[in-house]
C-alpha cells in the first residue's frame, strides 16, 4: 500500500503558480518556447520547490528558504537605468568588451556592441525568443543531466531576456568579454538566461560579474534565477571566470550547463563572497573524447551568509578528463556546501577524474558540509576524490609568529595561500591579480 | 642576554610536567651547548622561550636583556630579539619563500618601529645572504620548505637567522637529517653570524655538531633541569660515556 501525501503549498509556490499564469502570455517567445515554458513550470507545478528532502538540496532547503516569491523584474526604467550606468564603471574590467544586464534585461545602450572582438557575435535571448530562433531554442535545457532539475525549470519558465554569444569556428579572441549581470535596488525576481555557442577551434574567455547597482549594502531583498548555458565545439578551448558581490538581502541561483565536443577544454573558476543565500549549480557534459574540463572556485563567507556549489560531471563518452577545486573560507555562522558528483557511464573507459573540496573554519560557529561523490560504472578509470574541513594549522601560525609576523598577518598569509590555489589556474596574470585583491580587500575586513 | 630562572613547565591540560624549576643563562657573545637523552625536556625549552602555546608555564622567568618576556606574544618575542630554528621547518604550501621573508623581516622592523625595507635593499640581503648558504635563486621562489630536502630546510633556517639578526639564536638539532656537506654549509653560517652582542643556544644530542659549532659551556640536561655544567671538554666526555650518570642522579 502506498500512501499519497499532498504537499500544502508554500506561500512562494502559490506566489509563482499564480504569477505563471499572469506572466506568460507576456513573457517572449514563441509557441515552441510556451511549450517549453509550460513544461518547465509543470515541473515546479508537481514537485514544488526543492527541500532538504530532496537529495541534491538537502543542505539549501529552498522551500523554507524562500518565503515569499518577489513579483518578476520588469524591463528597467530610466532611474534604474540611470543607476546602471553610474555602477558599471567600477564593475567592468577596464578594455574589455562588456555585455550588461540589468535585472536580467539585456541593455544594449550600456553595451559594448559596436566593439566586440572579431569573431564573436551577440543578440539578445529575448530577440532570439520572439523570433523563434530555432538554433538557439533547441539548445535551451538540451543537456540531459540538467533535465528535472528544479532551478533550471523555474529560470524557464520565466526566462526574460539575457545574450546569445556566438564565437565563429577557428577565432582566437584574445580579449576577454565581460558579462555584468547588476541588480537594481528593488524587491523583484529576475531570470536571466544565455547562451554561449563557441564553435570549432576557436578560443574564448568570458568574464562573468555578479554585482548591485547599489552596491553591497543593498537591503532590499532581491531574488535572481540565472541560468547560462555553454556549448564548446570541437577542439575549442574556453575558460570562464566569475566574481559574485551581490548585497546580502539577495538570494541568488544560478546555474551553468557545459556540452563539450571532441578534443574540447573547458576551465572556469568562480569566486563567491556575496549574497544571503547563493547556489551555483553546474552540469558539464562530455559529449565527445579526449575532452577535459577544469570546474574551481572559492567561497569567502561570514556572518550568516549561506553559499552551496552543486555539481556534476558527466563522463558519457571515454578518455575524458575532468578536475575540481573548490575552496570554501567560513567565518562568522556561516555556511558552505558543497556538493561534487562524478558520474562514469558503463563505456566511458580511461576517465581521469580527480575532484578536491577543502574548508577552513575561521569560527566555532561556522558550517561546512562536503559531499562528494563518484559514481563509476566503467572499469577502466583514474577517479579520486578529497574533502577536508578544519581550521588554521596552530603549527603554522606559530612557525609564522616565530618569525614575527603577528597572529592577524600569519593569518591572512595561510588563507591568501589557500585561497591562491585555486586562483592559480586562472591564465591571466591581471584577473589573477584581480582576484587576489578581491580577497585581500575581503580579509582586511575580517 | 638570556636568562632563565626557576622554570617550571607543564603541557597545556597539565597532564604532565616537563621543565622542573630550570636554570640557565647565556650570555652575549657565548655558545652554550645543551645536550641531554630523548624526553629531557630539550625541545619543550627551545618552544617555551620561543612562546609555543602548546605549553603552561607554572612558575619561573625568562629574561633577554632583564626583560621578562613570558607574557610576549611570539612575534613580539621574535622582533624582541629571540629566534628558534625548528629542528623540523614547517612547509607552508602556497606562501612564496621570498613572500615570507619580507612579510617576516617588514614585521619585526614595524613592531621595533624602524622603516620598512624597500625591495631592492631587501632583494639584495636576501639574495647576498643566499649566496652565502649556497641557497639558490630557484629555492627562494618556491613555497616555503615545500618539496625542500632536510638540508635545504635547515638551510632556509640559517638564511631567516641571518637576514633577522637576532640577539639570541637557538639551534633546536639543527644537525638532524643532515649529511657531512650540509652540516659543513649550517655550521659556517651559523659561525659567521657569531658576534659579541649575539649569544647562541645549540641544543644536540650529539657530539658531532659541536666539531662545527664549537661552545663555549656545555650544559647537560635530564628530567627537565640543568644537571650539569662545564667546558667543552663535557661534550666529548658524554659522547664516550652517555647519560647513563646523570640520569641516575636525576
Amino acid at each position: 500500500m502506498t500512501a499519497h501525501v499532498t504537499q500544502m503549498k508554500t506561500a512562494a509556490e502559490t506566489a509563482l503558480a499564480a504569477e505563471f499564469v499572469a506572466a506568460k502570455a507576456a513573457l517572449p517567445g514563441t509557441a515552441a518556447v510556451g511549450a517549453l515554458r509550460e513544461s518547465a513550470f509543470a515541473v515546479i507545478a508537481e514537485k514544488g520547490l526543492p527541500h532538504r528532502r530532496v537529495e541534491h538540496w538537502h543542505y539549501t532547503d529552498l522551500r523554507s528558504a524562500m518565503r515569499d516569491a518577489k513579483p518578476l523584474a520588469g524591463l528597467p526604467d530610466a532611474a534604474a537605468l540611470a543607476a546602471a550606468k553610474a555602477a558599471i564603471v567600477p564593475h567592468a574590467r577596464p578594455g574589455l568588451a562588456k555585455l550588461v544586464l540589468l535585472d536580467g534585461s539585456f541593455v544594449p545602450e550600456l553595451s559594448d556592441l559596436a566593439d566586440l572582438p572579431q569573431g564573436v557575435q551577440v543578440m539578445p535571448m529575448a530577440k532570439a525568443l520572439a523570433e523563434g530562433n530555432s538554433e538557439v531554442i533547441a539548445r535551451l535545457g538540451a543537456l540531459e543531466v540538467a533535465q528535472g532539475d528544479h532551478a533550471l525549470a523555474l529560470n524557464a519558465s520565466f526566462m526574460s531576456d539575457g545574450v546569445v554569444i556566438v564565437v565563429a569556428a577557428d577565432a582566437e579572441v584574445k580579449a576577454p568579454l565581460n558579462l555584468i549581470h547588476l541588480r537594481s535596488n528593488a524587491a523583484t525576481a529576475s531570470f536571466a538566461r544565455s547562451l554561449v555557442l563557441v564553435n570549432a577551434g576557436a578560443k574564448f574567455t568570458l568574464i562573468e560579474a555578479y554585482e548591485s547597482t547599489a552596491g553591497r549594502a543593498a537591503d532590499v531583498e532581491a531574488q535572481l534565477n540565472d541560468a547560462l548555458e555553454i556549448v564548446v565545439g570541437e577542439g575549442a578551448e574556453v575558460e570562464h571566470v566569475l566574481l559574485q558581490q551581490l548585497p546580502r538581502a539577495t538570494l541568488a541561483l544560478t546555474t551553468m550547463t557545459v556540452d563539450l565536443a571532441a578534443q574540447s577544454a573547458f576551465n572556469s573558476f568562480a569566486l563567491v563572497l556575496g549574497a544571503g543565500l547563493s547556489r551555483r549549480q553546474l552540469y558539464v557534459r562530455y559529449s565527445g573524447e579526449h575532452a577535459k574540463a577544469g570546474l574551481r572556485g572559492a567561497s569567502l563567507l561570514k556572518d550568516r551568509q549561506h553559499a552551496d556549489t552543486t555539481l556534476i560531471m558527466d563522463h558519457a563518452v571515454p578518455n575524458g578528463e575532468s578536475r575540481e577545486l573548490f575552496k570554501h573560507v567560513l567565518d562568522g555562522a556561516s555556511t558552505g556546501v558543497y556538493q561534487g558528483k562524478v558520474i562514469v557511464r558503463p563505456h566511458a573507459q580511461k576517465t581521469d577524474g580527480g575532484m578536491k573540496s577543502n574548508a577552513l573554519l575561521l569560527s566555532d560557529d561556522a558550517t561546512m558540509n562536503n559531499k562528494p561523490e563518484l559514481e563509476i560504472f566503467a572499469d577502466d578509470v583514474v577517479c579520486g576524490h578529497g574533502a577536508t574541513v578544519g581550521a588554521l594549522d596552530e603549527d603554522l601560525l606559530f612557525y609564522l609568529m616565530a618569525r614575527g609576523l603577528p597572529k592577524a598577518e600569519a593569518e591572512r598569509l595561510l588563507i591568501q595561500a589557500f585561497v591562491g590555489e585555486a586562483i592559480e589556474f586562472v591564465s591571466a596574470e591581471p584577473l589573477r591579480d584581480a582576484l587576489n585583491g578581491h580577497v585581500d580587500a575581503w580579509l582586511s575586513e575580517r | 642576554m638570556l636568562e632563565i630562572k626557576n622554570l617550571h613547565v607543564a603541557i597545556e591540560d597539565g597532564s604532565k610536567k616537563i621543565l622542573n624549576g630550570l636554570n640557565l643563562t647565556v650570555h652575549n657573545g657565548e655558545v652554550a651547548a645543551i645536550m641531554g637523552p630523548n624526553g629531557s625536556g630539550k625541545s619543550t625549552l627551545s618552544y617555551v622561550i620561543a612562546g609555543k602555546p602548546d605549553y603552561e608555564v607554572l612558575d619561573g622567568e625568562i629574561l633577554l636583556d632583564g626583560r621578562n618576556i613570558l607574557d610576549l606574544e611570539p612575534n613580539e618575542r621574535a622582533a624582541a630579539g629571540i629566534f628558534l630554528a625548528f629542528q623540523y621547518p614547517i612547509e607552508i604550501p602556497g606562501v612564496a619563500t621570498m613572500t615570507f621573508l619580507k612579510a617576516a623581516l617588514n614585521a619585526q622592523l614595524k613592531e621595533k618601529g624602524q622603516d620598512v625595507l624597500t625591495t631592492p635593499e631587501f632583494m639584495r640581503r636576501t639574495f647576498a645572504a643566499a649566496d652565502k648558504l649556497e641557497i639558490n635563486r630557484d629555492m627562494l621562489k618556491r613555497a616555503l620548505n615545500v618539496g625542500f630536502s632536510g638540508g635545504e630546510k635547515k638551510r632556509m633556517e640559517i638564511l631567516q637567522m641571518a637576514l633577522l639578526e637576532p640577539k639570541i639564536c637557538i639551534l633546536d638539532e639543527t644537525d638532524s637529517g643532515l649529511d657531512i656537506d650540509a652540516l659543513r654549509i649550517v655550521s659556517e653560517g651559523v659561525n659567521a653570524l657569531r658576534s659579541p652582542d649575539r649569544g647562541f643556544l645549540v641544543i644536540t644530542h650529539y657530539q658531532r655538531l659541536l666539531n662545527h659549532i664549537v661552545p663555549d659551556v656545555v650544559h647537560v640536561m635530564n628530567a627537565g633541569r640543568i644537571v650539569k655544567s662545564g667546558g667543552k671538554e663535557l661534550a666529548l666526555e658524554l659522547e664516550a660515556n652517555g647519560y647513563r650518570d646523570y640520569q641516575t642522579a636525576a
